[in-house]
């Protein structure tokens, strides 16, 4: 049976704690295995604290609002912010690349590419206001998950 | 779980044991006073035991490679020792893996700074 949660929260550490905790829980009732787990809840909370620090600002008016869903089929999660957004004409291809060598160094700049990397599918679209990203995890057959 | 810090003097390298997590926030500040402590205290040999560091986030790693840079500026040496397998994965996969100096064994991290 397919399961949806959504709710919002307040733009702080603690909400990402939760997002990521609740993440952890869908993946792991989800069948998916130790890594896919750790994975997914990472990609997760990479999501959430792009919203809280990067979209709202930590901002109290601002709140992060999350979408969590088990099509029995993908894992969907979105995770948007009411910050100023990306722009219509973001392209995510355009982020420097953490791996290049004049990037190596950098202190921050992996969050996307972790997401990315640890999720199927990863969807951008500008609100008005703010930014939702959507993550996908695909499952695997029921006969086949661990 | 947060992060907790223990240092260590072993044959003139400060080692800094950690457990718990380094992410944004609480952890990845704590790892950041802890290490600029030893900088300016003088250390030039640093290791870092990650052998109970169970989650590091994007800003942990941030943090890492910011020490790291930190060290070298101040002609200093950082090093990893104990990687766990998440850990182990993230640095491989974000090429980081290539960038520290890794050990498995202790006592062969701290000779390796001689």
């Amino acid at each position: 049976m397919p399961v949806r949660l959504s709710f919002a929260l307040a733009s702080t550490m603690e909400s990402v704690a939760e997002i990521e905790a609740i993440a952890e829980k869908l993946a792991t009732d989800a069948g998916l295995d130790e890594d896919e787990c750790f994975h997914v809840t990472m990609a997760v909370r990479e999501a959430a604290i792009n919203a809280v620090l990067h979209g709202n600002e930590y901002n109290p008016a601002k709140q992060v609002a999350v979408c969590f869903e088990n099509t029995g089929k993908d894992l969907v999660f979105c995770v948007s912010d009411q910050g100023k957004g990306l722009g219509a004409d973001f392209d995510p291809d355009s982020l420097p690349d953490p791996l290049a060598p004049e990037n190596i160094l950098r202190g921050a700049g992996r969050g996307i590419f972790i997401i990315r990397s640890f999720m199927d599918e990863v969807r951008f679209r500008q609100l008005h206001p703010g930014t939702e990203l959507t993550l996908i995890k695909h499952l695997a057959p029921a006969g086949k998950r661990a | 779980m947060a992060l907790t810090i223990a240092s260590r003097e072993v044959d003139g390298v400060a080692v800094l044991d950690l457990s718990g997590r380094i992410t944004l926030g609480e952890g990845s500040v704590q790892l950041r006073e802890a290490f600029r402590n030893l900088i300016g205290s003088g250390s030039k040999n640093i290791l870092l035991n990650m052998g109970d560091v169970n989650y590091i986030d994007s800003s942990g790693l941030g943090e890492l490679v910011s020490a790291f840079t930190t060290a070298k500026n101040q002609s200093a040496s950082l090093k990893l020792l104990k990687l766990t397998k998440k850990v182990h994965d993230l640095l491989q996969l974000t090429k980081l893996y290539t960038v520290f100096d890794i050990y498995d064994d202790e006592a062969k991290a701290i000779a390796s700074f001689k």
